[in-house]
Protein backbone atom coordinates (compact mmCIF):
# COMPACT_ATOMS: atom_id res chain seq x y z
CA UNK A 1 0.00 0.00 0.00
CA UNK A 2 1.33 3.64 -1.03
CA UNK A 3 1.91 5.42 2.50
CA UNK A 4 -0.84 8.03 2.75
CA UNK A 5 0.14 12.10 4.10
CA UNK A 6 -2.43 13.78 5.23
CA UNK A 7 -2.43 17.47 7.03
CA UNK A 8 -3.89 17.01 9.78
CA UNK A 9 -4.25 19.07 13.33
CA UNK A 10 -2.71 16.74 16.48
CA UNK A 11 -6.37 16.55 17.47
CA UNK A 12 -7.51 15.30 14.64
CA UNK A 13 -4.47 12.96 13.98
CA UNK A 14 -5.07 11.01 17.60
CA UNK A 15 -8.69 10.98 16.53
CA UNK A 16 -7.81 9.01 13.11
CA UNK A 17 -5.43 6.98 14.81
CA UNK A 18 -7.80 5.90 17.39
CA UNK A 19 -10.00 4.33 14.83
CA UNK A 20 -6.64 2.95 13.06
CA UNK A 21 -5.71 0.96 16.27
CA UNK A 22 -9.00 -0.34 16.56
CA UNK A 23 -9.81 1.23 19.31
CA UNK A 24 -13.58 -0.07 20.65
CA UNK A 25 -14.87 2.60 22.53
CA UNK A 26 -14.02 6.23 22.96
CA UNK A 27 -15.73 8.47 25.76
CA UNK A 28 -15.03 11.78 26.25
CA UNK A 29 -16.83 15.91 26.78
CA UNK A 30 -15.93 18.80 25.01
CA UNK A 31 -13.21 21.11 26.42
CA UNK A 32 -11.16 23.75 24.65
CA UNK A 33 -8.25 23.18 23.44
CA UNK A 34 -8.66 19.42 22.77
CA UNK A 35 -12.62 19.32 20.84
CA UNK A 36 -11.43 18.23 17.94
CA UNK A 37 -10.55 14.56 18.97
CA UNK A 38 -14.57 13.85 19.33
CA UNK A 39 -15.79 16.34 16.75
CA UNK A 40 -13.47 14.37 14.34
CA UNK A 41 -14.94 11.15 15.69
CA UNK A 42 -18.54 11.84 15.55
CA UNK A 43 -18.06 13.44 11.83
CA UNK A 44 -16.20 10.21 11.27
CA UNK A 45 -18.72 8.00 12.40
CA UNK A 46 -16.40 5.07 13.11
CA UNK A 47 -19.09 3.14 13.95
CA UNK A 48 -19.60 2.57 10.59
CA UNK A 49 -15.96 1.92 9.37
CA UNK A 50 -14.78 -0.22 12.71
CA UNK A 51 -17.75 -0.50 14.98
CA UNK A 52 -16.24 1.64 17.37
CA UNK A 53 -18.50 3.46 19.74
CA UNK A 54 -17.77 7.17 20.17
CA UNK A 55 -19.91 8.37 22.79
CA UNK A 56 -20.23 12.29 24.41
CA UNK A 57 -20.56 11.44 28.52
CA UNK A 58 -22.59 13.75 30.90
CA UNK A 59 -19.09 14.94 32.02
CA UNK A 60 -15.42 13.68 32.46
CA UNK A 61 -15.93 11.47 35.71
CA UNK A 62 -18.71 9.87 34.12
CA UNK A 63 -16.27 9.21 30.62
CA UNK A 64 -13.65 7.98 32.85
CA UNK A 65 -15.95 5.30 34.18
CA UNK A 66 -16.68 4.49 31.16
CA UNK A 67 -13.42 3.64 30.25
CA UNK A 68 -13.28 1.31 33.60
CA UNK A 69 -15.85 -0.44 32.87
CA UNK A 70 -14.81 -1.17 29.26
CA UNK A 71 -11.48 -1.85 30.32
CA UNK A 72 -12.75 -4.69 32.54
CA UNK A 73 -13.84 -6.09 29.69
CA UNK A 74 -10.43 -6.26 27.64
CA UNK A 75 -11.79 -3.74 25.45
CA UNK A 76 -9.22 -1.10 23.82
CA UNK A 77 -10.80 2.22 25.16
CA UNK A 78 -9.79 5.83 25.36
CA UNK A 79 -10.43 9.18 26.45
CA UNK A 80 -9.14 12.61 25.56
CA UNK A 81 -10.12 16.27 27.54
CA UNK A 82 -7.69 18.77 28.44
CA UNK A 83 -6.33 20.03 32.43
CA UNK A 84 -9.40 20.91 34.29
CA UNK A 85 -11.21 18.18 32.46
CA UNK A 86 -8.17 15.44 33.87
CA UNK A 87 -8.01 16.74 36.97
CA UNK A 88 -12.01 16.17 37.45
CA UNK A 89 -11.15 12.44 36.59
CA UNK A 90 -8.02 11.27 38.83
CA UNK A 91 -10.53 9.50 41.16
CA UNK A 92 -11.24 7.47 38.27
CA UNK A 93 -7.83 6.99 36.87
CA UNK A 94 -6.46 6.03 40.61
CA UNK A 95 -9.31 3.11 40.59
CA UNK A 96 -7.70 1.94 36.88
CA UNK A 97 -4.28 2.19 38.39
CA UNK A 98 -5.60 0.47 41.61
CA UNK A 99 -7.37 -2.27 39.30
CA UNK A 100 -4.76 -2.18 36.57
CA UNK A 101 -6.52 -1.49 33.72
CA UNK A 102 -5.25 -0.64 30.43
CA UNK A 103 -6.51 2.52 28.72
CA UNK A 104 -5.26 5.49 26.73
CA UNK A 105 -6.03 8.84 28.28
CA UNK A 106 -4.97 12.49 26.27
CA UNK A 107 -4.33 15.33 27.69
CA UNK A 108 -3.99 18.57 25.64
CA UNK A 109 -2.65 20.51 28.54
CA UNK A 110 -4.00 24.23 28.74
CA UNK A 111 -3.25 26.74 31.45
CA UNK A 112 -3.83 26.54 35.44
CA UNK A 113 -4.60 26.47 37.96
CA UNK A 114 -7.93 26.05 37.66
CA UNK A 115 -10.11 27.29 34.38
CA UNK A 116 -7.06 28.87 33.71
CA UNK A 117 -6.99 29.71 30.19
CA UNK A 118 -7.22 28.18 26.93
CA UNK A 119 -4.02 28.62 25.73
CA UNK A 120 -0.97 25.62 25.69
CA UNK A 121 0.97 24.97 28.85
CA UNK A 122 2.76 22.54 30.07
CA UNK A 123 1.92 22.79 34.07
CA UNK A 124 0.45 19.67 34.61
CA UNK A 125 3.76 17.26 34.29
CA UNK A 126 4.05 16.75 37.93
CA UNK A 127 0.17 15.48 38.17
CA UNK A 128 0.76 13.42 35.05
CA UNK A 129 4.07 11.72 36.00
CA UNK A 130 3.54 11.48 40.12
CA UNK A 131 0.11 9.71 39.87
CA UNK A 132 -2.22 12.56 40.15
CA UNK A 133 -4.89 11.08 42.20
CA UNK A 134 -4.81 9.35 45.27
CA UNK A 135 -2.21 6.18 46.63
CA UNK A 136 0.91 5.10 44.96
CA UNK A 137 0.57 4.58 41.15
CA UNK A 138 2.38 5.52 38.68
CA UNK A 139 0.54 6.40 34.79
CA UNK A 140 3.14 5.66 32.20
CA UNK A 141 3.24 8.89 30.07
CA UNK A 142 3.94 9.69 26.45
CA UNK A 143 5.11 13.41 25.49
CA UNK A 144 4.79 13.59 21.95
CA UNK A 145 6.56 16.21 19.89
CA UNK A 146 5.04 16.62 16.66
CA UNK A 147 1.30 15.66 15.10
CA UNK A 148 3.22 12.37 13.49
CA UNK A 149 3.82 11.80 17.27
CA UNK A 150 0.27 12.60 18.18
CA UNK A 151 -0.59 9.83 15.99
CA UNK A 152 2.00 7.37 16.90
CA UNK A 153 1.03 7.94 20.83
CA UNK A 154 -1.89 5.60 20.60
CA UNK A 155 -0.75 2.66 18.79
CA UNK A 156 2.41 3.44 21.50
CA UNK A 157 0.13 4.24 24.17
CA UNK A 158 -2.25 0.63 23.76
CA UNK A 159 0.61 -1.73 23.70
CA UNK A 160 1.74 0.06 26.87
CA UNK A 161 -0.96 -0.08 28.26
CA UNK A 162 -1.61 -3.89 27.77
CA UNK A 163 1.25 -5.34 28.00
CA UNK A 164 1.74 -4.05 31.70
CA UNK A 165 -2.31 -3.71 32.30
CA UNK A 166 -1.54 0.06 33.58
CA UNK A 167 -3.38 3.81 32.14
CA UNK A 168 -1.43 5.76 29.35
CA UNK A 169 -1.30 9.29 29.63
CA UNK A 170 -0.38 11.01 26.32
CA UNK A 171 0.55 14.44 27.95
CA UNK A 172 0.49 16.88 24.67
CA UNK A 173 -0.40 20.64 24.83
CA UNK A 174 -2.79 23.29 22.88
CA UNK A 175 -0.23 23.89 20.69
CA UNK A 176 0.97 20.64 19.11
CA UNK A 177 -3.16 19.64 19.34
CA UNK A 178 -3.90 22.88 17.43
CA UNK A 179 -1.03 22.86 14.65
CA UNK A 180 -1.52 21.12 11.60
CA UNK A 181 1.48 18.64 10.23
CA UNK A 182 2.07 15.94 7.52
CA UNK A 183 0.80 12.74 9.26
CA UNK A 184 1.65 9.45 7.44
CA UNK A 185 -1.75 7.24 8.36
CA UNK A 186 -1.27 3.47 8.43
CA UNK A 187 -3.33 0.38 7.73
CA UNK A 188 -6.59 -0.46 9.77
CA UNK A 189 -5.93 -2.31 13.03
CA UNK A 190 -8.80 -4.25 13.31
CA UNK A 191 -10.97 -4.59 16.68
CA UNK A 192 -10.51 -7.60 18.53
CA UNK A 193 -13.44 -10.31 18.60
CA UNK A 194 -14.59 -12.03 22.17
CA UNK A 195 -12.89 -14.42 21.41
CA UNK A 196 -9.40 -13.14 20.99
CA UNK A 197 -10.44 -10.85 23.82
CA UNK A 198 -10.55 -13.81 26.03
CA UNK A 199 -7.76 -15.15 24.53
CA UNK A 200 -4.86 -12.49 24.83
CA UNK A 201 -6.37 -11.21 28.13
CA UNK A 202 -7.48 -14.03 30.45
CA UNK A 203 -8.18 -11.20 33.37
CA UNK A 204 -10.87 -9.59 31.56
CA UNK A 205 -14.28 -10.16 32.64
CA UNK A 206 -16.25 -11.24 29.82
CA UNK A 207 -18.66 -13.65 31.72
CA UNK A 208 -17.44 -17.17 32.77
CA UNK A 209 -15.92 -19.54 30.03
CA UNK A 210 -15.47 -22.77 30.34
CA UNK A 211 -15.52 -23.68 33.95
CA UNK A 212 -12.49 -21.17 34.94
CA UNK A 213 -12.48 -18.91 38.22
CA UNK A 214 -14.18 -16.01 38.51
CA UNK A 215 -11.92 -12.90 37.54
CA UNK A 216 -12.32 -10.11 39.45
CA UNK A 217 -11.62 -6.33 38.71
CA UNK A 218 -11.75 -4.08 41.96
CA UNK A 219 -9.42 -1.26 43.35
CA UNK A 220 -10.54 -2.48 46.83
CA UNK A 221 -9.28 -4.86 49.04
CA UNK A 222 -9.35 -4.36 53.07
CA UNK A 223 -7.00 -6.99 53.66
CA UNK A 224 -4.20 -5.01 54.77
CA UNK A 225 -1.76 -7.57 54.27
CA UNK A 226 -2.74 -8.42 50.59
CA UNK A 227 -3.53 -4.67 49.80
CA UNK A 228 0.10 -4.25 51.08
CA UNK A 229 1.00 -7.12 48.25
CA UNK A 230 -0.99 -5.62 45.68
CA UNK A 231 1.08 -2.55 45.89
CA UNK A 232 4.20 -4.19 45.78
CA UNK A 233 3.40 -5.74 42.95
CA UNK A 234 2.47 -2.09 41.32
CA UNK A 235 5.88 -1.20 42.55
CA UNK A 236 7.83 -3.91 40.46
CA UNK A 237 5.74 -3.26 37.46
CA UNK A 238 6.77 0.77 37.69
CA UNK A 239 10.40 -0.38 38.35
CA UNK A 240 10.16 -2.81 35.01
CA UNK A 241 8.55 -0.13 33.32
CA UNK A 242 11.18 2.69 34.41
CA UNK A 243 13.83 -0.18 33.39
CA UNK A 244 12.01 -1.48 29.99
CA UNK A 245 10.27 1.44 28.65
CA UNK A 246 12.76 4.59 28.46
CA UNK A 247 12.29 6.42 25.41
CA UNK A 248 13.99 9.97 24.52
CA UNK A 249 15.77 11.62 21.55
CA UNK A 250 19.21 13.40 21.95
CA UNK A 251 19.33 16.43 19.00
CA UNK A 252 23.66 18.06 18.55
CA UNK A 253 24.51 16.45 22.20
CA UNK A 254 27.71 15.01 20.66
CA UNK A 255 29.46 17.88 20.65
CA UNK A 256 27.54 19.87 23.43
CA UNK A 257 28.60 21.65 26.39
CA UNK A 258 25.05 22.85 27.37
CA UNK A 259 21.55 20.91 26.74
CA UNK A 260 18.08 21.89 26.99
CA UNK A 261 16.16 19.46 28.49
CA UNK A 262 12.57 19.84 27.02
CA UNK A 263 9.60 17.29 25.97
CA UNK A 264 6.64 18.76 23.92
CA UNK A 265 5.74 22.08 22.15
CA UNK A 266 8.95 23.69 24.41
CA UNK A 267 10.80 20.56 22.64
CA UNK A 268 10.30 22.25 19.23
CA UNK A 269 10.91 25.35 20.87
CA UNK A 270 14.35 23.93 21.71
CA UNK A 271 15.45 22.91 18.36
CA UNK A 272 15.25 26.51 17.11
CA UNK A 273 16.83 28.27 19.98
CA UNK A 274 19.78 25.17 19.55
CA UNK A 275 20.52 26.79 15.85
CA UNK A 276 20.01 30.38 17.07
CA UNK A 277 22.67 29.50 19.75
CA UNK A 278 24.86 27.78 17.69
CA UNK A 279 24.96 30.67 15.16
CA UNK A 280 25.92 32.37 18.16
CA UNK A 281 28.44 29.54 18.81
CA UNK A 282 27.33 28.45 21.46
CA UNK A 283 27.31 24.53 21.52
CA UNK A 284 24.31 23.51 23.10
CA UNK A 285 22.31 20.61 22.02
CA UNK A 286 18.98 18.94 22.89
CA UNK A 287 17.79 16.29 25.08
CA UNK A 288 13.83 15.73 24.60
CA UNK A 289 12.24 12.90 26.81
CA UNK A 290 9.45 11.57 25.10
CA UNK A 291 8.87 9.24 28.07
CA UNK A 292 8.33 11.58 30.85
CA UNK A 293 7.23 8.28 33.26
CA UNK A 294 9.42 6.41 33.07
CA UNK A 295 11.99 9.88 32.93
CA UNK A 296 15.18 9.03 31.24
CA UNK A 297 17.31 9.64 34.66
CA UNK A 298 20.26 7.14 33.75
CA UNK A 299 20.24 8.90 30.22
CA UNK A 300 20.82 12.22 31.62
CA UNK A 301 22.73 11.27 34.55
CA UNK A 302 25.43 10.36 31.80
CA UNK A 303 24.83 13.53 29.83
CA UNK A 304 25.29 15.22 32.91
CA UNK A 305 29.04 14.34 33.09
CA UNK A 306 29.67 15.37 29.92
CA UNK A 307 28.38 19.02 30.21
CA UNK A 308 28.93 22.70 31.52
CA UNK A 309 25.17 23.17 32.17
CA UNK A 310 21.39 22.29 31.44
CA UNK A 311 18.64 24.18 31.05
CA UNK A 312 15.23 23.26 31.56
CA UNK A 313 12.34 24.69 29.35
CA UNK A 314 9.20 23.54 30.46
CA UNK A 315 5.75 26.27 29.74
CA UNK A 316 5.32 26.14 33.40
CA UNK A 317 7.09 27.76 37.18
CA UNK A 318 9.24 24.46 36.72
CA UNK A 319 8.39 20.94 37.27
CA UNK A 320 10.45 18.78 35.04
CA UNK A 321 13.38 20.20 36.69
CA UNK A 322 12.80 17.91 39.47
CA UNK A 323 13.38 14.78 38.30
CA UNK A 324 16.34 15.77 36.48
CA UNK A 325 17.67 17.35 39.26
CA UNK A 326 17.37 13.69 41.03
CA UNK A 327 19.02 12.51 37.97
CA UNK A 328 21.99 14.47 37.73
CA UNK A 329 23.13 14.17 41.36
CA UNK A 330 24.22 17.31 41.39
CA UNK A 331 27.13 16.88 38.89
CA UNK A 332 26.24 19.60 37.13
CA UNK A 333 24.08 23.17 37.41
CA UNK A 334 20.49 22.76 36.41
CA UNK A 335 18.36 25.74 35.66
CA UNK A 336 14.44 25.96 34.72
CA UNK A 337 13.22 28.43 32.29
CA UNK A 338 9.52 29.10 31.27
CA UNK A 339 6.64 30.89 30.67
CA UNK A 340 3.28 30.71 32.02
CA UNK A 341 -0.55 31.09 31.78
CA UNK A 342 -0.92 30.34 28.33
CA UNK A 343 2.43 32.10 26.87
CA UNK A 344 5.02 30.14 24.57
CA UNK A 345 8.48 30.93 25.17
CA UNK A 346 10.13 32.99 21.57
CA UNK A 347 13.28 30.66 20.62
CA UNK A 348 15.08 33.69 21.28
CA UNK A 349 14.02 34.64 24.31
CA UNK A 350 15.19 30.58 25.48
CA UNK A 351 18.69 31.49 24.13
CA UNK A 352 18.65 34.74 26.44
CA UNK A 353 17.54 32.41 29.19
CA UNK A 354 20.33 30.01 28.62
CA UNK A 355 23.31 32.97 28.26
CA UNK A 356 22.29 34.70 31.55
CA UNK A 357 21.11 31.65 33.12
CA UNK A 358 24.14 28.84 32.96
CA UNK A 359 26.55 30.28 30.39
CA UNK A 360 27.46 33.45 32.33
CA UNK A 361 25.86 31.77 35.49
CA UNK B 1 14.93 25.98 1.88
CA UNK B 2 12.96 27.02 4.99
CA UNK B 3 10.15 29.63 4.31
CA UNK B 4 8.61 31.22 7.37
CA UNK B 5 5.42 32.62 6.79
CA UNK B 6 2.99 34.46 8.69
CA UNK B 7 -0.67 35.02 6.99
CA UNK B 8 -2.69 37.50 8.96
CA UNK B 9 -5.90 39.47 8.45
CA UNK B 10 -9.43 39.83 9.62
CA UNK B 11 -11.24 36.28 10.80
CA UNK B 12 -13.62 35.78 7.71
CA UNK B 13 -11.08 36.46 4.76
CA UNK B 14 -9.75 33.13 4.45
CA UNK B 15 -6.28 33.36 6.02
CA UNK B 16 -6.01 29.92 7.53
CA UNK B 17 -7.63 28.10 4.60
CA UNK B 18 -5.17 29.66 2.55
CA UNK B 19 -2.67 28.63 4.74
CA UNK B 20 -3.56 25.24 4.68
CA UNK B 21 -3.57 25.43 0.58
CA UNK B 22 -0.01 26.29 0.88
CA UNK B 23 0.24 23.54 3.71
CA UNK B 24 -1.14 20.89 1.64
CA UNK B 25 1.03 21.98 -1.71
CA UNK B 26 4.35 21.80 0.33
CA UNK B 27 3.49 17.79 1.17
CA UNK B 28 2.43 17.51 -2.95
CA UNK B 29 5.97 18.25 -3.29
CA UNK B 30 7.86 16.20 -0.50
CA UNK B 31 8.61 19.59 1.56
CA UNK B 32 7.65 19.01 5.19
CA UNK B 33 5.26 22.01 6.57
CA UNK B 34 3.86 23.25 9.40
CA UNK B 35 0.54 25.44 10.04
CA UNK B 36 -0.05 26.81 13.67
CA UNK B 37 -2.84 29.60 13.87
CA UNK B 38 -3.84 31.84 16.50
CA UNK B 39 -6.66 30.07 18.53
CA UNK B 40 -9.37 31.09 21.17
CA UNK B 41 -10.71 34.55 21.19
CA UNK B 42 -9.62 35.88 18.69
CA UNK B 43 -11.01 33.36 16.39
CA UNK B 44 -14.25 34.46 17.70
CA UNK B 45 -14.39 37.69 14.83
CA UNK B 46 -11.47 39.92 15.12
CA UNK B 47 -8.15 39.22 14.03
CA UNK B 48 -6.69 35.74 12.44
CA UNK B 49 -3.13 34.38 11.92
CA UNK B 50 -1.55 31.91 10.49
CA UNK B 51 2.20 30.16 10.90
CA UNK B 52 3.09 28.13 8.15
CA UNK B 53 6.57 27.03 7.32
CA UNK B 54 6.98 25.02 4.14
CA UNK B 55 11.38 23.16 4.67
CA UNK B 56 13.47 20.68 3.15
CA UNK B 57 14.60 19.44 6.52
CA UNK B 58 12.57 18.63 9.97
CA UNK B 59 10.80 21.60 11.08
CA UNK B 60 11.86 23.09 14.22
CA UNK B 61 9.54 25.62 16.17
CA UNK B 62 6.38 26.13 14.39
CA UNK B 63 5.98 29.33 16.55
CA UNK B 64 8.27 32.15 15.57
CA UNK B 65 8.89 36.12 16.09
CA UNK B 66 10.34 36.50 12.53
CA UNK B 67 9.33 35.58 9.56
CA UNK B 68 10.79 35.50 5.87
CA UNK B 69 7.60 36.26 4.64
CA UNK B 70 4.58 38.10 5.75
CA UNK B 71 0.76 37.88 4.26
CA UNK B 72 -1.02 41.00 5.25
CA UNK B 73 -4.47 41.94 4.90
CA UNK B 74 -5.39 43.83 7.74
CA UNK B 75 -4.14 47.58 9.71
CA UNK B 76 -3.97 45.30 12.75
CA UNK B 77 -1.86 42.65 11.04
CA UNK B 78 0.44 45.31 9.26
CA UNK B 79 1.35 47.48 12.74
CA UNK B 80 1.82 43.86 14.34
CA UNK B 81 4.22 41.64 11.88
CA UNK B 82 5.66 44.61 10.00
CA UNK B 83 8.55 44.89 12.51
CA UNK B 84 8.85 40.77 12.95
CA UNK B 85 10.11 40.20 8.98
CA UNK B 86 13.27 39.33 8.71
CA UNK B 87 15.65 41.96 7.12
CA UNK B 88 15.89 40.98 3.26
CA UNK B 89 12.69 39.49 3.97
CA UNK B 90 9.33 40.16 1.84
CA UNK B 91 6.01 41.88 2.81
CA UNK B 92 2.99 41.58 0.64
CA UNK B 93 -0.27 43.17 1.41
CA UNK B 94 -3.83 43.97 0.09
CA UNK B 95 -3.92 48.00 0.05
CA UNK B 96 -7.50 47.77 0.71
CA UNK B 97 -8.37 49.01 4.18
CA UNK B 98 -4.76 50.09 4.77
CA UNK B 99 -4.03 53.51 6.42
CA UNK B 100 -0.82 52.67 6.93
CA UNK B 101 1.48 51.48 4.16
CA UNK B 102 4.46 49.82 5.28
CA UNK B 103 7.34 52.19 5.77
CA UNK B 104 10.67 49.04 6.34
CA UNK B 105 13.45 50.33 3.40
CA UNK B 106 15.28 46.95 4.29
CA UNK B 107 12.41 44.45 2.95
CA UNK B 108 10.87 43.56 -0.38
CA UNK B 109 7.72 45.20 -0.46
CA UNK B 110 4.71 44.12 -3.00
CA UNK B 111 0.95 44.93 -3.06
CA UNK B 112 -1.77 43.19 -4.63
CA UNK B 113 -5.02 44.77 -4.84
CA UNK B 114 -7.10 41.29 -4.25
CA UNK B 115 -10.31 42.34 -2.82
CA UNK B 116 -11.20 44.78 -5.54
CA UNK B 117 -9.77 42.48 -8.25
CA UNK B 118 -12.61 39.66 -6.52
CA UNK B 119 -15.47 41.65 -6.27
CA UNK B 120 -14.66 42.37 -10.03
CA UNK B 121 -14.60 39.14 -11.05
CA UNK B 122 -17.90 38.75 -8.77
CA UNK B 123 -15.91 35.75 -6.78
CA UNK B 124 -15.32 37.61 -3.44
CA UNK B 125 -14.74 34.10 -1.78
CA UNK B 126 -11.90 33.58 -3.55
CA UNK B 127 -10.19 36.51 -2.74
CA UNK B 128 -7.65 34.36 -0.66
CA UNK B 129 -6.64 32.60 -3.77
CA UNK B 130 -5.95 35.59 -5.48
CA UNK B 131 -3.11 36.73 -2.65
CA UNK B 132 -2.20 33.25 -3.15
CA UNK B 133 -1.13 33.10 -6.65
CA UNK B 134 0.47 36.80 -6.21
CA UNK B 135 2.56 35.16 -2.96
CA UNK B 136 3.50 32.49 -5.43
CA UNK B 137 4.63 34.66 -7.81
CA UNK B 138 7.15 36.49 -5.84
CA UNK B 139 7.86 33.69 -3.56
CA UNK B 140 7.89 30.23 -6.25
CA UNK B 141 7.97 28.12 -3.20
CA UNK B 142 5.84 25.38 -4.82
CA UNK B 143 5.27 24.32 -8.23
CA UNK B 144 1.68 25.03 -9.32
CA UNK B 145 0.56 21.65 -10.46
CA UNK B 146 1.20 21.01 -6.61
CA UNK B 147 -0.86 23.66 -5.45
CA UNK B 148 -3.96 22.41 -7.63
CA UNK B 149 -3.12 18.70 -5.76
CA UNK B 150 -3.28 20.71 -2.56
CA UNK B 151 -6.64 22.70 -3.57
CA UNK B 152 -8.18 19.16 -4.04
CA UNK B 153 -6.62 17.53 -0.84
CA UNK B 154 -7.23 20.71 1.38
CA UNK B 155 -11.09 21.34 0.07
CA UNK B 156 -13.84 18.68 0.94
CA UNK B 157 -14.94 16.85 -2.16
CA UNK B 158 -18.53 18.72 -2.21
CA UNK B 159 -16.71 22.08 -2.84
CA UNK B 160 -14.43 20.61 -5.25
CA UNK B 161 -16.81 22.76 -8.31
CA UNK B 162 -15.15 25.21 -7.15
CA UNK B 163 -12.21 24.61 -8.36
CA UNK B 164 -11.99 25.84 -11.48
CA UNK B 165 -12.80 29.20 -10.04
CA UNK B 166 -9.90 28.97 -7.43
CA UNK B 167 -7.24 28.30 -9.82
CA UNK B 168 -9.01 30.99 -12.24
CA UNK B 169 -8.45 33.17 -8.85
CA UNK B 170 -4.58 31.97 -8.73
CA UNK B 171 -3.75 32.64 -11.96
CA UNK B 172 -5.16 36.26 -11.97
CA UNK B 173 -2.99 36.90 -8.68
CA UNK B 174 0.23 35.76 -10.67
CA UNK B 175 -1.03 38.22 -13.35
CA UNK B 176 -1.78 41.59 -10.71
CA UNK B 177 0.85 41.52 -7.95
CA UNK B 178 3.17 44.37 -8.26
CA UNK B 179 6.44 45.41 -6.09
CA UNK B 180 6.23 48.54 -4.28
CA UNK B 181 10.10 48.55 -3.24
CA UNK B 182 12.83 45.96 -3.40
CA UNK B 183 14.75 44.96 -0.72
Amino acid sequence: MEKELRLMKGNEAFAEAAIRAGTDGYFGYPITPQSEVMEYLMAEKPHERTGMVVLQAESEVASINMLYGGAGCGKKVMTSSSSPGISLMQEGISYMAGAELPCVILNVVRGGPGLGTIQPSQSDYSQSTKGGGHGDYRLITLAPSSVQEMYDSVKLGYELAFKYRNPVLVLSDGAIGQMMEKVEIDAQVERLSEEQIREQHPWATLGRHNGRERNIITSLDLDPARQERHNEALQRKYKEVEEKEVRYEKINCDDADYIFVAYGTSARICQKSMQLAREKGIKVGLFRPITLFPFPKKELHEMAGQVKGILSVEMSAGQMIEDILLAVEGKVKVEHYGRMGGIIPAPGEVVDALEQKIVKG
Amino acid sequence: MTEEIIIAGFGGQGVLSMGKILAYSGIMQDQEVSWMPSYGPEMRGGTANVTVILSDDRISSPILTEYDSAIILNQQSMDKFEPMVKPGGLLLYDPNGITRHPERKDIKICKIEASKEAANMGLRKIFNMIVLGGYLKVKPLVEMENVIKGLKKSLPERYHHMIPDNEKAITRGLEIVEEVHAA
